[in-house]
């Protein structure tokens, strides 16, 4: 039953698939490629038409011109202007050849023969060839491609960059008027150049090489039609770069700087893969040298570092644990004690008993930054706002050695998982976690001592973890984010209690480089609340910037701190330390009537208005968006009622109220009939709201308050003090008033 | 969050004691204050009453955790107890073992200490005793799914056997919160017991 093997029609079997593998495929294609070949190929046009060029010039050899004929460079219409760099060896040469210094000789010999020439010599043998390896050889192949045999006077052997040189220049004799639109090595240049020696020469070829002119508006047409080389496209990206930073030297005659930057763009999409959005906003950011480096940085991940947990061990030992197991590391750098940077490892870091233990953590270096800016003390109560996973909410609990309190928040119940993990790994007891939403914390607790907030962003400084971000993000989602990160940073600025003993600072930290989320969240901070800049404490790192495009911000932005992907190579980062000096909330300062609104200090909080009615359970974080939305328009009222202890001077403004009030904008809406109300009528809003009043009071829940409000509630109906104001006042409350304006005139 | 009810706090000292004995209190009498335990979501935490008295600012909805998880209550009101205890437990335990050093990675990733790994032990080990497994070093080995153990053969009785394979301590199978607890197959000589 088995196969019938007839010997006559055996065939006798070589080497095996395998074994012929194993010789490599040369053999393999020995077998396909005898038959074809000797015969000569029939030439393409080109070939053609350049074998007839050559026979003109008389010095090619004949190899190079047959080994030609797959058509080199572009075939499409781009080719014109679309001249790929040269190879140092052609590409059918490179086969036989092996020595690149036997072509030269080669060619040397026959050129030897023929003399000079190179009339014709500008065609693109060269150019059109060799597109597989753009090597930039300074016009080098092209030279030697024609096979003229350089040799100078003295009949010695020129350097390639010699010949180059030569050739070159009786090249750009030939070249006429063939226009590159490229940036490539090919240039156009007058015959004046003929004049110069080989020395200049050189040099001149060095520089024209540099010289960079813009496609123009078909070729850039035709291009986004048809793909184009990423190499391509990087070379004209280092060119154009090159010219704008030369600006004044290198440019090309009629083309504006725009007109390069808009090819930049363009080219800086494509080869990085980002969209148009972004790629203008990091150019405003960054000058344009600089932005290829960070563009490039994002393409690299950042290194690998960890965090020695130091309640459970030291630096000293934990590294030696880990090297005995086999892993490479260093300490990261001055400025961290705690630090440690991977460079290799053979068992993975994250599964260590070391790990499990809990004596480190897997962790970025920039996110060492905002807690060592922080630097809580013992015994402190610190709020982390974003906490999730966890790893600064542990550095903080080692920083304070397990004492204290702090409470770890994140608005997002899967990510809190992770930090419940990493907090008993790690061995943290005086945590506590929770899920709300950042800006509803001063309601549910108050009074800290510092807080960390490190606001969701849009991840443009983690781009090499993430490269989703490079296509993702746009106007909208920035402008979102710039909301929710200035929401949050004021309920952060208002959880913080600015009599605390030891404390009363706020971090600001985002992994963004964009200063809409950065500089402009913490100048409105600035604005809005009682805070000041204060020291980082992080001594390298860029400086925020204090203006920006059409922006400016407060001068002590200078303060806070920018951390770049390529400069520091660790993640963008930007830190902000603030420091709050008063638990009252400023009303606006939009209108500066004089007297009163220059005091920010003893400034009456700021009441919402629906809210008041509503009652103080409302008071929250709506409102405090509300707020913001009515201070301006009731900067009067409050100004009226800010009192610097004394009921006579609130008196006295009273009666300035409605002139003030003209003068300022007008409250929309409900609020002006409210504020028409208040006038003449302050002092019994204060009596009556303080109830809302303590409530709505941000941050202020210390007990403190609380007593002195209840204390002023009694004391309202006898007379008004008027350190907590009121602006808004109920419904008809108009008689009220006046009743009680009528008694304190009586009174006084 | 609520204080632990009569009969839940009796289980769960049963469950300690087991390990650290009278200890407990130890545990509740702190030098730097007073700590207690509380239960929230059935899982019962260890902590001070300073945390406590803030703890209370958060509704219960969004209570996650505080300070220590002991562990927790099942549906039958047993009590596990977690790997996070380990820290709290470990300078309280009445009974250790100590592990060579050949052995610690081996009960690190979850398998029973056999005799032969054993460094020390501590006298008068009855049979069944919850100990707590330390390294040669004294630090308390925390293991895969479980660092409390349980000793299955006494200690008089240990020093009697000869082969050095005989099973010492076995992994109580208890739950870990941060890595998932492997299968367990018990080897030998022993009854299962519940602790």
């Amino acid at each position: 039953m088995g196969r019938k093997l007839d010997p006559t029609t055996y065939v006798k079997k070589g080497p095996g698939r395998k074994s012929r593998k194993q010789k490599g495929a040369e053999t393999e294609l020995a077998k396909f490629l005898t038959d074809e070949d000797t015969a000569p190929k029939r030439l393409s046009s080109r070939s053609r038409k350049r074998a007839g060029k050559r026979a003109q010039v008389t010095k090619k050899p004949k190899e190079s011109i047959e080994k030609e004929e797959p058509k080199k460079g572009f075939t499409d219409e781009n080719s014109e202007w679309l001249k790929p760099a040269k190879r140092k060896r052609e590409v059918g040469q490179s086969d036989n050849e092996d020595d690149s210094d036997s072509q030269w000789e080669q060619e040397e010999d026959e050129g030897q023969e023929g003399g000079e020439n190179n009339k014709g010599k500008k065609l693109l043998i060269e150019g059109d060839g060799d597109d597989d390896d753009l090597v930039d050889d300074y016009g080098a192949l092209e030279d030697s491609s024609e096979g003229e045999g350089e040799v100078d006077g003295d009949g010695e052997e020129l350097l390639p960059i010699e010949r180059a040189a030569r050739k070159q220049k009786k090249l750009q004799e030939a070249m006429g008027q063939e226009s590159d639109d490229d940036d490539e090595d090919d240039d156009k240049r007058t015959s004046g150049d003929e004049d110069m020696d080989e020395d200049d020469t050189v040099q001149a070829n060095l520089d024209e090489m540099d010289k960079f002119i813009l496609p123009g508006a078909e070729e850039i047409a035709k291009e986004g039609v048809l793909l184009v080389d990423l190499q391509t496209i990087h070379q004209r990206i280092k060119d154009n770069v090159d010219v704008l930073s030369h600006f004044a030297t290198k440019r090309e005659e009629g083309k504006e700087r725009t007109e390069y930057l808009s090819l930049l763009k363009k080219d800086l999409s494509t080869y990085y893969s980002y969209n148009n959005f972004l790629i203008d906003k990091l150019l405003d950011i960054f000058p344009v040298s600089e932005l290829i480096d960070f563009l490039e940085a994002n393409e690299i991940q950042r290194p690998v570092t960890i965090r020695t947990n130091t309640l459970k061990t030291r630096r000293r030992d934990l590294a030696q644990a880990l090297i005995n197991r086999g892993v490479n590391l260093d300490p990261l750098g001055k400025w961290s004690k705690v630090g440690l940077v991977i460079f290799d490892s053979s068992v993975p870091i994250g599964a260590t008993p070391e790990y499990l233990a809990g004596h480190y953590m897997l962790q970025g270096a920039s996110s060492f930054l905002p807690v060592m800016a922080l630097s809580p003390q013992e015994g402190e109560t610190v709020l982390d706002m974003s906490s999730a996973p966890g790893g600064k909410t542990t550095y903080m609990a080692q920083l304070m050695r397990n004492t204290g309190v702090i409470v770890a928040n994140d608005a997002s119940a899967d990510r809190l998982k992770s930090v419940v993990g990493n907090i008993h790994r790690l061995g943290v007891t005086n945590s506590m976690i929770c899920n709300y939403d950042g800006r509803q914390f001063p309601k549910v607790m108050g009074g800290f001592d510092r807080v960390l907030l490190d606001a969701p962003c849009s991840g443009t400084g983690v781009i090499s973890k993430d490269p989703a971000v490079k296509t993702s993000k746009d106007e909208s989602d920035i402008q979102r984010l710039a909301h929710l990160q200035k929401e949050l940073i004021l309920a952060a600025i208002d959880s913080v209690n600015a009599e605390s003993p030891s404390g009363g600072y706020l971090v600001y930290c985002t992994c963004s480089i964009m200063v809409e989320e950065n500089e402009w969240v913490v100048d409105y901070a600035l604005k809005k609340r009682n805070v000041k800049l204060v020291q980082t404490g992080l001594d390298f790192g860029k400086e925020g910037f204090t203006r920006f495009k059409e922006r400016r911000f407060h001068p002590s932005l200078k303060l806070s701190r920018r951390f770049y992907p390529h400069s520091h190579n660790m993640d963008g980062f930007f830190v902000a330390k603030l420091k709050k000096f008063s638990n009252t909330v400023p009303t606006t300062a939009v209108e500066k009537d004089g007297e009163e609104e220059t005091k920010p200090s003893e400034a009456v909080e700021v009441t919402a208005d629906s809210s008041d009615e509503d009652g103080p359970s409302n008071a929250g974080s709506k409102n405090k968006s509300k707020k913001q939305k009515p201070v301006p328009g009731k900067p009067a009222m409050s100004q009226k009622t800010t009192a610097n202890g004394k009921p006579a001077k609130s008196i006295g403004k009273k009666t300035t109220n409605p002139s003030t009030l003209k003068k300022n904008e007008k409250p929309t809406g409900p609020k002006k009939a409210k504020i028409a109300k208040m006038d003449g009528g302050t002092v019994k809003v204060d009596g009556e709201l303080k109830k809302s009043n303590t409530v709505k009071t941000e941050g202020e829940t210390t007990k403190e308050l609380k007593e002195g409000s209840r204390f002023e509630k009694k004391g309202d109906k006898q007379r008004k003090s008027p350190m907590q104001s009121k602006k808004r006042m109920g419904k008809n409350k108009f008689n009220k008033l006046k009743k009680l304006l009528k008694k304190e005139e009586v009174g006084q | 969050m609520r204080p632990l009810t009569d009969d839940e706090t009796k289980t769960m000292f049963e469950k300690l004691s087991k390990y650290i004995g009278e200890n407990i209190k130890h545990l509740v009498d702190r030098p730097d204050g007073t700590y207690c335990f509380r239960l929230h979501n059935d899982r019962v935490y260890y902590i001070s009453e300073t945390i406590l008295k803030l703890a209370t600012n958060i509704s219960r909805g969004k209570l996650v955790s505080v300070g220590t998880c002991f562990g927790k209550f099942t549906k039958t009101i047993k009590f596990r107890l977690h790997i996070t205890a380990l820290d709290f437990l470990a300078p309280y335990a009445k009974f250790k073992v100590w592990v060579k050093p050949g052995q610690e990675q081996s009960f690190l990733y979850g398998n029973h200490v056999l005799k032969s790994g054993l460094g020390r032990i501590t006298e008068n080990t009855n049979q069944y005793q919850g100990v707590v497994v330390y390294s040669m070093a004294d630090v308390p080995l925390v293991s895969w799914p479980s660092p409390f153990t349980y000793c299955p053969l006494s200690n008089q009785i240990s020093q009697h056997i000869a082969l050095p394979l005989h099973i010492l301590s076995i992994i109580q199978s208890n739950q870990s919160t941060y890595s998932p607890p492997p299968s367990h197959t018990v080897h030998y000589p022993i009854k299962s017991v519940n602790i």
